[in-house]
């Protein structure tokens, strides 16, 4: 645990009463710590190509009243600092009156240990199994001619102080593990990727030799990539596989359930709530609590417990996913969605684990069912207009249909569909949900937070391929 | 206060001397601190504020031929001490890469001249806020509008970026920001769309009232859009878009993406890679440009680049290390492109939109679909059916695709090109490319 006083003229007493000062008339707000180590080494083009330390230490200061928040943040944490941003902040909310809310839910869970992954493992050993990758991987097929392989490791702790001196804890690891790798034969040249990760130590992920089940996975998708056809070009029908697929559901779904674009009405589906917006077998949960997951959260950045979120029940729109300030101007509770990328960010509601619920069909009778369409395996990343609701995907990994068969691997193709509508297109859904392996980050008005995804496959009647075959 | 050069020098002085002692045989450091101020707008009244104070610092230090470093925004000097002691005993172990060097010593640049990039004028929230309350009034007088969201943004930053062979420099730059995302609605459907204007001088900003009739005309002419059908057609890059399609091209020709042979450009040096009428530069030295520098992050000079001539590809974007790989000297493209633009073409915007009697304007692209091993591109898209040169109606929910290879070969440039930001392009046509709708 971070001690944010120890190196800093500001003491704790002070604190307080600056921060419960500058937030006596607001409706909420607080002071948030943040203290964050990460590591980054890469290996690249058969050496370690960088390795890089960081250390982050910093405040966000935030005063709301009504409808306004103000933000204020500074890396130095210091008396001079924090009163410069208080008075910043009341510079900004003139003529306040509001009735501060105490209220905020506590939780004697943790969803993960307190530890510091960078220094659980030597970097002496990160590099040794840097150089086992690529080692392995190129002498495993000669036609690798690029591989590049990294860890990812972070420790964050924050603390958050609220009016009256309420103070909320959390220390959060996150590591991630990726190899990519390029093949070239008879000139054509295809990469694959894959990546594992979480809120546990390395090695919880590297046993028994995990990192060659990681290679194997993107030297696979890589092969398979260089015997695509071009894509085909138009709607059709799309068998999507179980775990990473899901970010279908994000981007489709999730996005548009963040309850500001639902409190500004700006989101496709701010006036859909109650309605069917999925078919029956249809059940989405966005899921802060499962441990040791990329996208879990003992607290939220604002210090509400997360919980488990039902989003779709039956195809019926049930929940959006929010933060204090937007469920207070909403007239509901926060879900534990509030989150920012640092102390540099504001808080917004945000995605933690998007999951679409099993049902009791199985791919095989997905694909039996299909005479013309692709079966998608893997995604690169997506993209959504939370307005008109239209979103899109990359396949990284993707085969035709033809006649209930799977055919050839198809290039890479964007897929489009219309959020709001897509989910009532799902026909089949499969018994085989499965978790995304822990690599995947979500971008919001310029901030990244880990987030995770899990499905099972699915069978979508009309979405449109934007390939190039016509 | 944004620090001043003073300041940022001892810091980084300091750190060089430290690893020094501790015997690093090379290192470099940059220091830098922004104060950033923005004032955010909804549906005419203040929506939040948010000010932003940070120093950053980030250390590299080399042992011979390895190299290891570490950032930070914690710039006490025991914090330094720890960390650098971690970067050098990182450094030991790291493994010893034969490119690895400081930037050759006369690279460096000498002559630092002006470029206007900094203007000191301090816009008070006050003003930005009568300058937003003018920009939604704008944007919102048209009853289709049912939501206004704008923020402008001042920021001023400073940096020194210092090295053991002497280098020492670095200087002041500002930008204002403004924009807006406007939402409008009918009995069809919801919409958004955009406007923004950024500069070095707040002087430069567009008006108000400008941007917000922009933002607001752009997102009400795409209600009630219609999805088409799966064909091959030929598609107008408005600037906005055609822009991006530069910013393709510079990572595919960048120094890394060459010599680590995972781009599609690789070896086409002096080879024809866009269509012969097609030429591209990359500028440093404009006056208040958005993307103009002195020097590159590794200190090393930088000119004009003409990266392509008549359509063959003439240079690369090369870094030090990268450079060493390939055999050839930096030219100053460490942390990328400048001012990187399309010179004009011969047809004016008119007549490129009636050049073909039917094809599509597209105005935003979606997803992540550029891979730039194999020149395969497929996007999302929203635009117009143009018939005849003149727009018919809103399109969306279709994707475009091609390769980049081909597409490049089928680039026809309209004579509309400005200068607004760091990369820019006139208005764009390729022919041939395949939409796919219903």
């Amino acid at each position: 645990m971070s001690n944010f006083f120890n190196k800093s003229d500001l003491t704790r007493q002070d604190t307080d009463k600056i921060v419960s000062e500058t937030l006596k008339n607001c409706d909420d707000g607080e002071l948030y710590l943040e203290e964050s180590k990460s590591e980054s080494i890469l290996l690249d083009d058969n050496k370690i190509k960088s390795s890089n330390y960081s250390s982050d230490l910093g405040f966000g200061f935030r005063a709301i009243s009504d409808e306004v928040v103000a933000y204020s943040y500074s890396n130095e944490i210091s008396k001079d600092s924090l009163k410069s941003s208080s008075e910043n902040l009341k510079s900004t909310l003139k003529s306040i009156k509001g009735t501060y809310n105490h209220e905020i839910p506590k939780t004697n869970k943790k969803l993960y240990e307190d530890i510091n992954p960078i220094e659980q493992k030597t970097l002496k050993s990160k590099l040794e199994i840097l150089n086992k990758v690529n080692d392995f991987l190129r002498k495993k097929d000669g036609s690798v001619k690029q591989v590049t392989a990294s860890f990812a490791g972070e420790q964050k702790s924050i603390e958050i102080i609220r009016s009256g001196g309420e103070v909320i804890t959390d220390v959060r690891p996150l590591i991630r593990f990726n190899v990519s790798v390029m093949l070239e034969k008879n000139g054509r040249k295809e990469t694959g990727v894959y990546g594992i990760g979480g809120r546990q130590s390395y090695d919880d992920y590297l046993k028994n030799d995990n990192w060659k089940n990681v290679c194997e996975e993107a030297l696979r998708i890589a092969s398979v990539n260089l015997e695509s056809k071009p894509a085909p070009a138009g709607e059709m029908k799309v068998v999507l596989g179980p775990g990473w697929p899901a970010i279908l559901i994000h981007e489709a779904i999730g996005h548009g359930l963040e309850g500001d674009f639902n409190r500004k009405k700006t989101s496709a589906f701010h006036n859909l709530m109650g309605q069917k917006v999925a078919s029956e077998g249809v059940t989405i949960v966005d899921d802060g609590t499962i441990d040791n997951r990329r996208g879990s959260l003992t607290i939220d950045d604002e210090g509400t417990p997360t919980e488990r979120t039902v989003l779709i029940e039956k195809g019926i729109l049930k929940g959006f996913m929010q933060d204090r300030h937007n469920a207070r101007l909403m007239n509901t509770k926060s879900t534990g969605s509030g989150r920012r990328e640092n102390y540099r960010h504001i808080v917004l509601p945000r995605m933690r684990n998007t999951m679409m619920l099993s049902g009791n069909q199985t791919q095989d009778e997905m694909i039996k069912s299909v005479d013309k369409g692709i079966f998608a395996v893997s995604f690169g990343g997506g993209q959504v207009d939370i307005t008109s609701g239209k979103f899109v995907f990359n396949c990284t990994e993707a085969y035709e249909i033809n006649n209930g068969k799977i055919g050839s691997p198809i290039k890479g193709a964007t897929l489009i569909g219309d959020g709001p509508s897509i989910l009532k297109e799902v026909s089949m859904v499969g018994n085989d949900m499965m978790m995304d392996p822990g690599i995947g980050t979500c971008g919001k008005a310029g901030q990244g937070v880990p987030v995770g995804v899990a499905q099972p496959s699915i069978l979508i009647d009309k979405m449109t391929v934007g390939g190039t075959k016509l | 206060m944004i620090k001043d050069q003073e300041f940022l020098k001892s810091k980084a002085s300091y750190c060089l001397d430290l690893a020094k002692k501790m015997g690093a045989t090379d290192a470099s450091v940059t220091v830098g601190h922004s104060i950033s101020e923005t004032v955010n707008f909804r549906n005419k009244s203040l929506d939040a504020s948010d000010r932003s104070d940070g120093l950053a610092l980030s250390i590299e230090t080399y042992l011979g031929k390895r190299r290891s470093s570490i950032s930070s925004s914690n710039l006490l000097d025991e914090n330094i001490k720890t960390l650098i002691e971690k970067c050098f005993e990182t450094t030991k172990i790291t493994p010893e890469d034969e490119f690895n060097s400081l930037p050759d010593k006369n690279l460096l640049a000498k002559q630092i001249s002006n470029l206007n990039l900094y203007d000191e004028t301090r816009f008070e929230n006050e003003k930005k806020i009568k300058y937003l309350k003018d920009l939604e009034e704008s944007a919102s007088s048209d009853n289709q509008i049912i939501n206004t969201e704008s923020s402008f943004t001042e920021n001023k930053s400073n940096f020194i970026l210092a090295n053991s062979e002497g280098f020492c420099d670095g200087y002041k730059t500002s930008s204002f920001t403004a924009s807006c995302v406007t939402v409008a609605k009918d009995e069809n459907s919801m919409e958004r769309d955009y406007e923004f204007s950024s500069k070095r001088h707040l002087s430069d900003i567009k008006q108000a009232t400008d941007l917000g009739n922009k933002a607001a005309n752009e997102t009400i002419r795409k209600l009630s859009p219609n999805k088409i059908g799966s064909e091959k057609i030929s598609i107008i890059f408005d600037k906005r878009i055609s822009k991006g399609m530069l910013s393709a091209f510079a990572s595919a020709i960048s120094a890394s993406a060459i010599s680590r042979g995972t781009s599609f450009l690789k070896d086409k040096i002096d080879q024809q890679v866009f269509a012969n009428s097609i030429n591209v530069i990359d500028k440093p030295d404009i006056i208040k440009g958005m993307g103009s520098q002195n020097f590159d992050s590794e200190g090393v000079n930088s000119n004009t680049l003409q990266l392509i001539e008549n359509g063959i590809l003439k240079n690369y974007f090369v870094d030090t290390y990268n450079g060493k790989k390939l055999n050839l000297k930096s030219n100053g493209r460490s942390g990328g492109t400048t001012n990187l633009y399309f010179e004009n073409g011969n047809i004016s915007y008119k007549d490129l939109l009636k050049k073909n009697s039917r094809c599509l304007y597209i105005t935003e692209t979606i997803g992540h679909g550029s891979n730039l091993v194999t020149g395969d591109y497929s996007v999302g898209a929203t635009g117009f059916l143009v018939e005849n040169g003149e727009f018919k109606y809103p399109v969306n929910e279709i994707t475009i695709a091609g390769n980049f290879k081909d597409m490049f070969k089928n680039i026809i440039l309209a004579n509309d090109l400005e200068f607004e930001y760091s990369v820019n392009s006139p208005t764009m046509m390729i022919e041939g490319m395949t939409v796919a709708g219903k």
